[in-house]
């Protein structure tokens, strides 16, 4: 799950990382409130969740609440990557002497948090991490010691940060670590991590991702989930356990285990079709949650047939086609439906759906072959 | 024999009078798995299978009393990461957790705190390991392998199935087939299995089924080019996933353009492995 910057920061700050004032807004008027509020110049902020906001023009200086406020409503009519934006935060402009980058995520080759610093900090991070991945210091963090004060020195030593900055980098550090560790964060970063020109260092910009699989303890951090930001059809599929994202293709895919949804889709591609998206119904195949998914599937109208590939191990491949059939009944699905049932009892399982009007296949590449022919026929 | 799991495993399960654990234990027992002891807090002293498995308050009660040298873990998310320090603090020197969802930042803790006691783990979120006719560890479904001269090892769950279901059709048999599962951070790695493979007398060809996300194929193509005289044969789930999204597994998922599969297929062709186009197909490589 992504937080956006304005919540990124804000619990960056519960860690003692020095974040400029300022608010979040929803509407100009708000935004000019805010910008009279704080005096002085302010930055207006889009806060969406995808990178280069700046490039796309989604954030600007304002020199008085005027301005904040005409800004705020060009801001907020714009579309970056797609995302309509729908608030901006306001924040107190820093007089900038150096930028910082400054961020933890998880190593997974390693099997430990790393920590990233770069002097060369501000727009480009991962343009740094390509073109002169030496200007990035890294240091893993052992995950049941923690980060330690002397890799905080080594860090800004190694970054050529000034002595006099050293104690207050050490303190940001730490709080990034602790935020991290106490979020079950995967990214936390702060890029740029400024050095203002009165000598004080300032997290200007935050980011977060938390890991889904920890949610469970973070009922906080739930709450601020923007589902505004993605597929209307990924949020209904999170309320009934699906595992599902949607494709730009034409035929749906509804399989059991995600390696072998992966496969379905590359498999209707290796035969010159398109996957309308990726669906995982995991274990067993009631009734309800099939037809959950189907319902799911076929909100999309570029859905010309869809594709079930189901193995049955211990869920029996009989019990599977009576789901399905259950399913259609309730559905009443329109576009052509092709079947492959593999594993035991898969000779009953298919001869139910055969019955119902279902195209059935042996293998994986027959059934795909299949619904991209009737994909195209359709 | 086979690798890691064989009729000499004496096996406790963590979980054991939950719905997965029960349901699965009860699976196991009739494939034949010696399963000596389950373990749920609370519930030490009942029985179940009618009365053929004792339960008890912790691992180090039920280890003491059954000499168990493996486990298999069925308990929820949030209590799996304890449940894995339970079993390596009682000195329980084979690890399976079948669990999905545990946070990665706990995987890591446990990662760090076995590998320093030397403790063997197999997942989390994995199907477990099957060393058919011997031994069934975890939820792979027994019926849909025979014995035979094949490891198998795959990140996949239901994906691996549809491989022994294949090799069956093909009268081909398997070794031993290891599910590592499919999170960012787990026990056991492909490298790991691959040398098992290598030096398991049993095992004369193997199938390795891997996917987007990280770099495990890459090394195991490492090896596999430097140090393995075994035929391998393999397949790569995800061509056509879109980057930066997780697709079902936690751990399968392409981050700053790293983790494709065309990497990984690459990287394992110029190992000398034969990469299948489709599942169906890997059997057939072995030939």
């Amino acid at each position: 799950m992504k937080l956006h910057e304005y919540q990124s920061k804000q619990i960056f700050s519960k860690y003692s990382v020095p974040i400029p004032k300022g608010r979040v807004a929803a509407t100009a008027s708000e935004a000019r409130q805010i910008a009279e509020e704080l005096g002085g110049r302010v930055v207006i902020k889009s806060q969406v969740l995808v990178g280069g906001r700046g490039k796309a023009g989604g954030i600007k200086l304002a020199k008085d609440p005027n301005e904040a406020e005409q800004l705020a409503t060009q801001i907020l009519a714009m579309e970056i990557k797609g995302l309509p934006v729908r608030k901006v935060l306001v924040d107190e402009a820093a007089a900038i002497e150096q930028e910082i980058y400054l961020g933890i995520t998880n190593d997974r080759a390693a099997r430990k948090p790393v920590m990233m610093a770069s002097a060369a900090g501000g727009v480009d991070i991962e343009e740094v991490a390509v073109t002169t991945p030496e200007k990035i210091i890294k240091a893993h963090i052992d995950p049941l010691l923690g980060l330690r004060d002397y890799q905080s020195r080594d860090i800004a030593a190694s970054i050529d940060l000034s002595r006099d900055y050293w104690r207050d980098f050490g303190k940001i550090a730490k709080g990034l670590w602790e935020a991290y560790k106490a979020s079950d964060a995967t990214l936390a970063e702060i890029n740029p991590l400024v050095i203002t020109k009165d000598k004080r260092l300032v997290a200007l910009d935050g980011k977060m991702l938390i890991d889904d699989n920890a949610l469970f303890r973070h009922p906080d951090l739930v709450e601020m989930r923007d589902t505004d930001e993605e597929a209307p059809s990924e949020t209904e599929a999170r309320k009934y356990g699906l595992s599902f994202i949607k494709l730009d293709g034409n035929i749906g895919c509804m399989v059991n285990g995600a390696g072998l949804a992966m496969t379905s889709m590359d498999v209707i591609k290796l035969f010159g079709g398109e996957p309308a998206n990726f669906l995982d119904i995991g274990g067993g195949a009631s009734a309800d949650k099939v037809a959950a998914a189907m319902r799911i599937i076929l909100e999309d109208s570029n859905v010309k047939a869809v594709l079930y590939n189901i193995f049955g191990g211990i869920t029996r491949c009989d019990e599977v086609a009576k789901g399905i059939l259950a399913a259609m009944e309730e559905v009443k699905p329109k576009v052509p439906m092709v079947v492959r049932l593999v594993g035991t009892n898969a000779l009953e399982g298919r001869a139910l759906l055969a019955n119902a009007n279902m195209i059935t296949a042996e293998t994986l590449a027959d059934a795909a072959q299949k619904a991209v022919a009737v994909a195209k026929g359709a | 024999m086979g690798i890691l799991v064989n009729k000499n495993t004496r096996l406790l399960v963590q979980g054991i009078t939950g719905n997965e654990g029960l349901f699965h234990t009860t699976h196991m027992v009739a494939y034949g798995t010696n399963v000596v002891a389950g373990v749920t807090p609370g519930k030490g002293g009942e029985w179940v299978l009618e009365g053929k498995v004792p339960v008890f308050d912790s691992v180090k009660l039920a280890a003491e009393a059954t000499g168990a040298n493996a486990s298999v873990i069925f308990v929820p998310a949030r209590f799996a990461a304890d449940a894995m320090f339970e079993a390596a603090d009682a000195g329980i020197p084979l690890i399976v957790c079948i669990t999905e969802g545990v946070p990665v930042q706990d995987m890591m803790r446990v990662r760090n705190y076995l590998d320093q006691k030397g403790v063997r783990l197999v997942g989390p979120n994995c199907p477990g390991l099957l060393t058919p006719g011997e031994a069934k560890v975890g939820i792979i479904p027994g019926n849909i392998a025979i014995p035979g001269n094949v490891g198998v090892v795959s990140r996949s769950g239901t994906l691996t199935y549809e491989v022994l279901y294949a090799m069956k059709l093909l009268n081909m048999g398997a070794s031993t087939c290891v599910g590592i599962g499919g999170d960012p951070v787990n026990g056991t790695n492909f490298l790991d299995v691959l040398e098992m493979f290598e030096h398991d007398p049993k095992t004369e060809k193997v199938i390795m089924i891997g996917e987007i996300g990280g770099t495990d194929e890459e090394k195991a193509a490492e090896y596999i080019s430097a140090k393995m005289t075994k035929l391998v044969a393999s397949f790569i789930a995800g061509q056509t996933a879109p980057p930066g999204k997780r697709m079902g597994h936690a751990g399968a998922i392409i981050e700053g353009g790293a983790g494709t599969a065309a990497d990984k297929i690459k990287a394992l062709e110029a190992a000398g492995v034969r990469v299948a186009k489709h599942p169906e197909e890997i059997p057939t490589l072995l030939k």
